[in-house]
Order: structure tokens, then sequence, then C-alpha cells
């Protein structure tokens, strides 16, 4: 059976499992200036410590093996290390240049990790995730409180840049395509306007996950929206799953979650941190907790695919996995042919 | 407009925001006069606009530019971004630039088949690419339908293109089958209204999940210049295109004419005209149109409340906070009240229930709350003299409660709120103020034989103070129930130190919300015992859970944190000596200045308003109670900086200075030879991760033998002036307004803060002399050095400002003093360090062990036990237990 039925057909079957935090993992292996250089970027002009997407090129099996303890811990979907793939994020480190090895890469290295493990349990089939991240640049505020109308950034530059990452990680040989942590709506649009362009050009479709994240306790996104605006105005992609990560700990998101399990016409997914930071700025939550709160949502049947976001480690991801299997997957609502106009500004309107 | 039931359905799209239907929007827009094109904007959606409508088609425009420009302020603006966008254009690349530029999901206005079938499909595939529903307008190649048929086929020839070729989902398929003028003088014309609305009903039929919308103004263009019959004409219209199914409509939503109220003779006529049913109907309506000219619905203020009964007026008056009539209101109903007393327990206190039932629903918000109050007092206040000339007295409250701040704080805007509160529930409270020590408590609550005693404080030290108090109730032999709250109170310290020293109930109040439920149980009869038992077997709960945790397993020795100490960078980075080398002093610094540095979150806060600014303003639970708070505390700010309400003071120097351990030296001399001071600092001592350090602040200034470092001290206050207009409104018996200067000086004095350290960075101290950061990057502190105070957490002793104080002379430099408890006064005031370190950072001591506290009384030169009630908060052990 081709990957993609496959992955239909699981997710009918039981809750599917995301991975964890990658930039958590990095961070325990402690490396320095010159390890993210690597031998390919060591004379490279600026400092490249913390660009943690150039590690899949400068040191692979550090990635692989996060990927590994991760498909260890039971995910079945891993996400590539992407997060800043695009040469928008990229030009913090003026390495615009090595956009397309980072994604291809990238895409690779998840690629081999996922066929490794499938291979060892062909029951249990892994899959690929591109991650595309929020670019640290915003589509929908201005910069310079000064001047609103401005923006530092156009649509088309934004699509642009999505678009080149998308071609390399489907080349790379992803399954999906995750648009996350969404902190911007408009540049979440952009995200999904690339991804079906390319699919146009290349012929090459992929399901697409898509992952907003609320910014206050209030509920909405960066761009002001609350979440049931934010579904009205990314469910034209007809998107495989809908959800949120990162924001805060589970507990805070499960209103949320709730609403996107009533409403969504397709898959919810979520992907938690591991509680609020603490004073410290670490996320303390144990495994045992983050899971207890993701169990309610097991129980209550809100959910068709968890993992875990910031702080989130292998051992987190074991945990929701027990948890998970011991569910079942949220049933989807039949919206039915309900023809309603569902419109948003930064509300919702259902018409 | 219509009866409640059809309209209740119908979308209003707002239509002035409209280059080619609004000379005044063209003329704005022309002129690049965008602040007040947006507020036409926001009155359309203010008058009910669900979906506001954008065009910008004129040809002396760059229209593709206008449309992103405007779109982009919008987006901005949260109270118009609120609702969708109609983004309407006969040119697709105004339309496609336009879709860029909306997060949310909008309308495009519009497309058709008029260029044929490819483009058509082509510009509706791109729409739902970009995530928009869209208009078609009845047009095909051979022109615009103007008639039924024409409208109908049209309309289902591009509902199964959508469908069939590009699976366009039929709910976002928004049909426009042309609204043209009727009554033109053109027998053509007449039908133009019927054939509409059929063709709506037989569109909604043949086209399952299709909406319908027109542009209603159209119907009446040939009356331009008599709006009330134009209005009359939209109304009638709308009220039968409504029945027979459309969906939305482009109009002027604040100009619409209720269908039934519509003058009996012009409704007629003009449903004559809209139906075709005469054949002299046109003419007939332009008979007695002129008669209509210049009436127009107005806008006005809703006075039918006041031909109310009077108890119902005074209900009305306290739930809406409306203070304009609540003395002659009040004097209509002592006169027809046998005693005045009974106007008191009957009309006003049935106002004050309801207010009391919707604030505890969730219905009502704290503000609105203080300004019932506000009229309730007034109304009192007319009532007194009555009351006392027939020597009546002891009204039936539901309990007395004492309420103070206690010895050694004076902040009191919270305890303030609380007593409102209470008051508005039916509570008599007896407010003693700030600053009263224990006896004075004792004393009052004896004498007035109160039910309760609720306590309240800011500052750490005033946990000690009500620890005190609670132990001298006990001592006393007292058993009234004691409420606790205030900023730095919490359940677990309340349980810890407080319960534990009196046998009657202690109940932390979390806010002002909750202390209506608390302070009624406890007085219940019936409730009592078992409340009393639930929360002293919670707090129970809440000691063992501590004692299980023992926090000082988590703490390293003081010696080992000091070894693993952040390795802040001195080779790289030389501190630069300050450009101000003396004592510095503001007498009166311009109000002006500060305004525009406000942080208004935490103002919201402060009246229980959750939210961040300005999104709270938009808000759907709150926006509505926020924006009108807003705008009286907008008001009073404009007063308070036009008539110098507050004089702003401050003081700040730098000093040469550079760290010796845990301590910064403070130099007399350039030359670094004489110690003018110490300042002692604390550290962590929690066990951190690889990586990790434990911090002191210490840190960020150069170790002696280094380098020559500097570290300033300041002080800033906005609270001079501000008790003569908080006399003015307690004889006027206004707590709202008494809440809101209050609460608007400490933000002026944080914004004081902010705009001093800015200037420190740029000018004084001047290391800093690029910075270009706006207020949200100023909120977010994207600057480099910090400006810690003392009581907060990353240097959490109080007492630190007596030194500071002393340095600053800030007595009688910025007028500022210290309470025993260290607070200062006036209350909105803030003190503090400057750190000039690029690295520098916030961050909380949190708890720490006995090694470090007797190092610290060592070197403070204190009793251990001194130090440790200073510290009290951050003691990772019971000092008591211990000892």
């Amino acid at each position: 059976m081709p990957r993609r039925d496959q992955l239909q057909a699981l997710c009918a079957e039981r809750i599917l499992i995301l991975d964890g935090a990658m930039g958590t993992m990095i961070q325990q292996y402690g490396l320095g200036e010159a390890d993210y250089r690597g031998q390919q970027f060591k004379d490279h002009s600026d400092d490249v410590k913390g660009n943690n997407d150039l590690l899949n090129v400068t040191q692979p099996k550090i990635i692989r093996e996060i990927h590994e303890a991760f498909l260890d811990a039971g995910s079945d979907i891993i996400e590539t290390n992407t997060f800043s793939g695009t040469t928008i994020a990229q030009a913090d480190y003026a390495l615009e240049d090595a956009v397309d090895a980072i994604n291809l890469d990238g895409a690779r290295l998840a690629r081999q990790a996922a066929d490794a493990y499938t291979e060892k349990t062909p029951d249990k089939p892994r899959f690929v995730a591109g991650a595309i991240g929020p670019t640290n640049r915003t589509l929908s505020v201005s910069p310079d409180v000064n001047r609103p109308g401005y923006r530092e950034v156009t649509f088309d530059e934004v699509r642009d840049a999505y678009k080149q990452q998308v071609r390399k990680l489907v080349e790379g040989g992803v399954d999906l395509l995750l648009v996350e942590t969404i902190f911007d709506t408009l540049n979440a649009k952009a995200a999904l306007v690339a991804i079906a362009e390319v699919a146009e050009e290349t012929g090459e479709d992929r399901p697409v996950m898509i992952s907003g994240t609320v910014t206050d306790l209030s509920g909405r996104n960066l761009s002001g929206q609350t979440m049931e605006a934010f579904l009205h105005s990314v469910e034209h992609s007809q998107p495989f799953s809908i959800g949120l990560n990162c924001s805060f700990g589970a507990e805070e998101l499960r209103p949320h979650i709730a609403m996107l399990a009533e409403r969504a016409p397709c898959l919810v997914s979520a992907y938690p941190n591991a509680g609020l930071p603490n004073e410290m700025g670490e996320y303390d939550e144990t495994p045992e907790k983050t899971a207890g709160f993701l169990k309610e949502w097991v129980d209550q049947g809100l959910v068709n695919i968890l993992g875990g976001c910031c702080g989130t480690t292998p051992d987190h991801i074991r945990a929701i996995a027990e948890v998970a299997a011991k569910g079942s997957p949220r049933a989807r609502p039949d919206r039915g042919d309900d023809h309603k106009l569902r419109l948003s500004g930064l509300e919702a309107v259902t018409i | 407009m219509t009866d409640q039931q059809s309209t209740a359905q119908f979308v209003n799209i707002g239509e002035r925001t409209n280059v080619t239907g609004s000379a005044k929007f063209l003329r704005l827009i022309k002129e690049g006069d965008f602040d007040e094109a947006l507020s036409v904007a926001r009155q359309q959606v203010e008058n009910g606009a669900q979906i506001i409508d954008v065009n910008m088609d004129e040809g002396m425009l760059d229209s593709k530019e206008a449309m992103v420009t405007f779109l982009n302020l919008i987006a901005a603006e949260p109270d118009i971004a609120r609702v969708p966008i109609m983004i309407d254009s006969s040119k697709w690349e105004v339309i496609e630039a336009g879709l860029k530029c909306v997060a949310g999901k909008a309308i495009v206005n519009s497309i058709s088949l008029k260029e044929g079938e490819e483009r058509f499909l082509h510009q509706a595939r791109l729409i739902r690419r970009y995530g928009a529903a869209t208009v078609v307008m009845a047009f095909d190649e051979d022109g615009q339908a103007d008639n039924k048929e024409r409208r109908i086929e049209i309309c289902a020839r591009a509902y199964d293109l959508l469908r069939e070729k590009l699976d366009f989902p039929a709910g976002d398929i928004i049909f426009d089958p042309n609204i043209f003028a009727v009554a033109t003088g053109i027998d053509e014309h007449n039908n133009y209204g019927v054939d509409f609305i059929e063709a709506t009903a037989e569109i909604k039929k043949r086209c399952p999940g299709a909406k319908i919308s027109g542009g209603v103004s159209n119907i009446s263009f040939s009356f331009r210049g008599n709006n009330p019959v134009r209005e009359a004409m939209h109304s009638v219209f709308l009220y039968h295109a409504i029945k027979a199914g459309m969906d939305m409509g482009i109009v002027n939503a604040g100009q619409l004419e209720v269908y039934d109220q519509i003058d009996p003779e012009l409704r007629e006529r003009v449903e004559d005209v809209i139906l075709n049913r005469r054949d002299d109907a046109t003419d007939r309506l332009l008979e007695i149109a002129d008669r209509y000219k210049g009436k127009g619905k107005k806008q006005e203020e809703d006075t039918a409340w006041r031909e109310q009964p009077v108890e119902k007026r005074l209900e009305h008056a306290l739930v809406k906070g409306i203070a304009t009539y609540v003395v002659e209101d009040t004097e209509e109903a002592r006169q027809r009240a046998e005693k005045p007393l009974d106007v008191i327990e009957g009309p006003l206190m049935d106002g004050m229930n309801v207010v009391g039932d919707l604030f505890g629903e969730g219905k009502m918000f704290l503000p609105q709350v203080v300004k019932s109050a506000r009229v309730m007092k007034q109304a009192v206040a007319h009532l007194m003299p009555y009351i006392e000339a027939e020597k009546q007295g002891g009204k039936e409250s539901k309990g007395r409660i004492i309420m103070a701040t206690v010895k050694g704080d004076v902040h009191d805007i919270g305890k303030n709120i609380v007593g409102v509160v209470l008051q508005c529930n039916n509570f008599d409270v007896i407010d003693l103020g700030v600053m009263v020590p224990w006896q004075d408590i004792l004393k009052a609550a004896n004498e007035n034989k109160a039910d309760m005693i609720g306590l309240s404080g800011l500052i750490t030290p005033s946990l000690d103070e009500m620890v005190t108090v609670a132990t001298e109730m006990q001592r006393a032999g007292m058993d009234m129930p004691l409420l606790i709250g205030g900023a730095t109170t919490s359940r677990v310290h309340t349980a810890v130190k407080i319960d534990t020293k009196y046998d009657a109930p202690v109940v932390h109040v979390l806010d002002a919300s909750r202390a209506v439920g608390v302070a009624g149980k406890l007085l219940s009869q019936t409730a009592r015992a078992d409340y009393a038992k639930s929360i002293a077997d919670e707090y129970e709960k809440t000691r063992k859970k501590r004692e299980g945790k023992s926090k000082a397993d988590r703490l390293i020795p003081i010696a080992k944190a000091r070894a693993n100490a952040q390795p802040v960078d001195f080779d790289g980075y030389t501190p630069m000596k300050p450009k101000v080398d003396e004592l510095t002093v503001f007498e009166d610094y311009p109000l002006d200045d500060l305004v525009a540095r406000i942080d208004w979150t935490p103002f919201f806060r402060t009246w229980e308003l959750a939210g961040r600014f300005p999104d709270i303003l938009d808000d759907e639970v709150v926006g509505e109670t926020a924006t009108s708070l807003y705008k009286d505390a907008r008001a009073m700010l404009d007063q308070i900086v036009a008539e110098k309400w507050l004089t702003a003071k401050a003081a700040f120097t730098f000093w040469p200075a550079n760290a010796d351990g845990d301590d910064i030296i403070i130099y007399e001399d350039a030359e670094r030879t004489r110690e003018a001071s110490r300042i002692h600092c604390l550290r962590q001592q929690v066990q951190k991760r690889e990586g990790r350090y434990n911090q002191s602040l210490a840190d960020y200034v150069a170790p002696v033998g280094s380098k020559p470092d500097w570290l300033g001290g300041f002080v800033v206050t906005t609270g001079h002036g501000i008790d003569a207009k908080l006399a003015e409104y307690k004889a006027a018996h206004d707590d709202y307004n008494d809440i809101l200067l209050k609460a608007l000086a400490d933000r002026l004095a944080e914004a004081f803060a902010e705009r001093l350290h800015e200037r420190v960075r740029k000018e004084f101290w001047g290391y800093a002399p690029d910075e270009d950061l706006d207020n949200s990057g100023l909120i977010k502190e994207q600057y480099a050095g910090i400006r810690p105070a003392p009581g907060y957490p990353a240097c959490p002793d109080h007492s630190a400002k007596s030194e500071l104080f002393r340095l600053l002379s800030a007595r009688q430099t910025a007028g500022v003093h210290l309470t025993d408890s260290f607070a200062m006064t006036p209350t909105a005031a803030v003190s503090g360090f400057y750190f000039g370190h690029p690295d520098a950072r916030y961050f909380g001591v949190g708890d720490i062990r006995r090694d470090q506290v007797e190092d610290y009384a060592k070197r403070r030169g204190v009793s251990v036990a001194q130090a440790e009630t200073w510290l009290s908060p951050n003691l990772a052990y019971d000092p008591d237990a211990d000892a």
C-alpha cells in the first residue's frame, strides 16, 4: 500500500504520535560555534551558533540520532529539522544560500531514519512531515509603531521563500507538509499558496498539516485572531489536519483544542509545550504530568494526532504514546453540506 | 428596519468605505488622510456593519496602492479588523493585491462571466487558493442581466461551472443579481425591484447553498438628496427581498428606518414603487417626497428609560452607572416613601442587588460596578440629612466588615475596590485607611461590633504585619473571621503563616469578585460552619503538601552557588563612564513626555480586566467595559496633563562602582580609593542545570581590580498633588474617579521610570546613544541594561531602599519618603538601580538557604533574625521551626 493510503488507514484506527522538541534535544549536546559550522561553513562570515537547521548539513549524525530517539519512543510521524529553513529566516545568519541544502538534507535524514524503523517494525510504518516554520517576519503587523501600514516583507516574498523550501522538502521525500507555530495567519496563507503552487508545478502534492499557536491567554494569535477565525481563514486548503502547538502547556490549550475538535472538518492535532516555562525560562513539566493532561483529551475524544513542542523529550513522547494507545481517535464531525458561509476578520462569522 | 425575525439573519455590509459611493471617503483617500478614512470604517462597524466593503476604483487614484495601504492600516485597528473585509473592485489586480493583505477569510466583490468562462474560472481558482469567498455578478458575455430570466440563467450557469469544474464550496458563492434604480421615469425600469426579488427566490432554489447579496442604495438612486425617502425605500425593498431569501446587502448600517415606523402614507407609496403595484406609483411618490426632505433618522441618546416609574429609573441608573438624574430621582422616591430609609432599603437596594447579581454572573465588570457604586453613594448622600433628621439608624445590612491596609503599607487601590464591591452587595464597610497599626484594627473591630476583618497589603513586609495582626487577634480572644487580600498575599502564605496563628476562620481572597461570596458564606448561619471547615481542610492540605517537598533539598550551598556565578564578559566589554557624574534632580518633569510611555495592560489588570492592550478593547467579553474605562482614563489623563494635577519629580545619579563578591562597592571618588557605601546583593541558590548560572546582580558589575565600572540609582514619583484631587472625589462620594486617578498616577510613575531609563541609556549614562525603539519594544525590554527595583525578584529585600534613598537624598530631592516597612510615599513612585552591562537581565533570586541569610546578615551588619524578617518570602526554611 502506498504510504499515503497507509497513513489514511492508520488515522481511522488510532491516535497518531508526532515527535517532541528538536531544539531541546539539540541543546543537550552543548554544541559550540565550531560544531555548528562544521567543515562546510568553517570560514562563514557570520556566527551560526544557534542555527539548528544548519546541523542537518554540518552534524547529520546528531540530527539522525535525535530522530531515532523519538522513533524509539514511539513517534509515528517525525518532523524534519527545518523550522527555519527559508531564505527569510536564514538571512539572520547570512545563510540564504544554504537553504536548499538544509531542506534537502533535513528531509533525507528524517526519511532515512523513518525508513529504517519501518523496516524494523513493518507493522508500525513511520512517516516524515516537512516542518515549515512561521519565519521571523510578520505580514500582518508593522514593525514600526509609527507607521502601522508599513510591512517589512511582502506576501509574494514570503510565498516565494516558502516555495523554495517546499520544493526541497518534497524532493527529499517527506510524506506530509506541516505548516506550524503559526502566529500570523497571513504568513500561513502565503505558505498554503506556496504549497498549492508547488504541487501544481511539480504534480507532487502532499497532505498538509496546519498548526497554529495562541499568543496570549485570551486565546488569540499575534495577528489578533481567535482560533475559530483562524480555522475559517485556513480551512479552504482542505488540510489533512489542523491543530495547535507551542503556545502554553496542555492545560491552557484545552479550550481551543476542544473548539477545533467540535468544528474542524479534518483531523485535529495538538503538540503542546511541557507546561509553561518556569521563572528561569525552562520547561520542567514531567512526562507523566504532560501525558496526564493529554489523557483527558484522549478520553474525551478530542484529538487524532498528539505530540510535544518546547521542552518535550523522548520520555514525554513515550508517556504520551502510552496514553494515546489506550484511547481512540476523535471522530470527525459530519458537517456535511451545511452550505454555511464561514468568514473571518479577527473574529469568526458564520452566515 | 423590518420585523426582527427576518432581519436577525440579514448581514449588513458597510458601504461608506467606497470611493465610488462616498464623496467624503474619496476626498479623504485622495488627500491621503487615512486616519480619518479609518474612522469612517470604524463608524461603520460601530453602527452594526458585520462586514465592510472597501472599494478604491477611481480614475484619479492608484487603486491598487490605495487598497493595499488601507487594508494594511485596518489590520492594525482591532475594532475594525474584527469584522471580515469585502474586497470590492472591478480590476482583478486590485482584488489580488487586496487578498494578499487580509489574514481573515474575506469576500471578493466581484467576478463574472463578462470575459468568458476561462477567465472566470481562473479567477475563482485563485480566490479559492487565497482562501476567500466570492460575489458573482449576474453579468455574462452579452452584458448585465436586466430581467428576471437572464438573472437566473447567468447565476445558474456560474454556479454549475464553479461546482463542477472547481468544487467551489456552495456556501462561498454569493450572487449579486443586480439591484437597479426604480422610479426613474422610464417605464422599463419600473419592474427592476420586483425582478430582483423574484430572481432571488428562484436562484436560491436553483443553486443550493449559494447566498444573495446586492448594493441596496442603487434602488433609490433617483431620489438622491432626499435621504428620508431613500431610507424608506431601502427598508421596504429589504423587507421584501429578505423574505425572498436575500442574505446580505451593502447598506449604510447607521441609517435604516424601521419598516414598521415609516410614516404609513410614505410607506404605502414607496411600496407601490418597489413592488410596481400601480402605473402612477412614481408620480405619487414624487408628489409627497419633498415633504420628508430634511427629516431623516438621527442618532440620539436613548432616553426612553426616563419615561419609566421612578423605581425602574433608579435601577436603570444603578445598572448603567448614570449619575445625571440620580439626585432628582432619589428625591422623587423620597417624597413618595413613608421614611427616607425606605428608599435605600427599597428601590436603591433592589437596584444594587441587580448589580450584584449581574457581577456575580460575570455579566458586569468591575469598572461598571464601581460606577454603580458612585451612583449609589450619591443617592445615599442625598438621603442622609433626612435620615439623620428622623434619628433613625442601624439599617439592616448583611454584616459589618472592618477593612485596613496594614501598618507600613500605603497601597489601597485593591482594598478600595473590594470595599466598593462589598458595599454594593449590602455589606456595611468601615474602612480604616492605610498604615493602620494592629491596635487600631482590633479596637475598631470591637467598638463597631464588626462581623469580620479584611486586611490588605501590596509589599512583602506587609505579609509579616498580617501575621502580627492574626497573632494579636488570637491573644485578644477574638473569634471573627479574618480575610486576607492584596497582590503579594497568597493562599500558601495564608495557610502556612497566618491561619496557624489564629483559631477562627482565616481566608485568602484572590480578587474582588470573590470577596462577596466569601463574606456571604462566613456570615451565613447555615453555611458558615461547613465553609470554614472546607477552608481549614484545604489549608491543612496545603501545609502538608509544602512540608512534603522540602524546598531546601533543591538548593545548593552559597559557596557552590558563588562558584557557579555567571561569567559576565568584561574582557570584550569596557563599561563606559557616564556622561553625567553628579546627582541630577527633576523638580517638575513635563507630564506630556510620559503619556506615550504608559503601558496600559497593567492598568486594566488593576480593574480585574484580563487581556493585553490594545486587544482588550476589542475583547468579546470585556471589550465594551474596557473601552469605556479606557475612554474615561484618557479623558482624565488629558486633564491631569493640561491642568497639572500631578507634579513629576525624580532624582538619579551614577557612582563609581565595582563588585566585591556579592556586594557592589560604591566609591566616593573616581580614583576608587574611598568606599562610600555597599549594595548587598543576593544570589540564586537553586540547583541549576549544566550551562545555567546561579545569578546575582553583583555579577553585572566589573569586579574590583578589573576595570572601572559604574552603578546608577534613581527614584521617580508622579504622586505629588494627588491628595487634593482625591479629597475632592471623596467628598463627592466618587470611588470610581478616586480609583481611576490612583491607578493612572501609578501608570505615570512606571512610565516615568521607563522614560528616564531610556534617557539614561541614550543621554545621561549615554552608552546607547543610537537606540531607537518604539513603545512596544520598550515594554518588551529590547534594550541594553536593566533597572531592578528593591522588593522585586532580582533584589527582593525592600530594606535595600533605605540605603538607596540615603544616597539619593530622596526625601529632599524627590520628596519621597519610606514607611517602617519600606513602602514609598507618595505611592505612585518607582526606585531602583541602573546596570549598564549588555548581558544584564532580570531574574528572580527565588528561595535561599540559611547559610546565605547568615552571610547576608553579617554583610549588612544586622542580626540573623532581622535579615530573616526582611527576606521572609524567600526563605527556604521556617526560621521559627528551626530556631
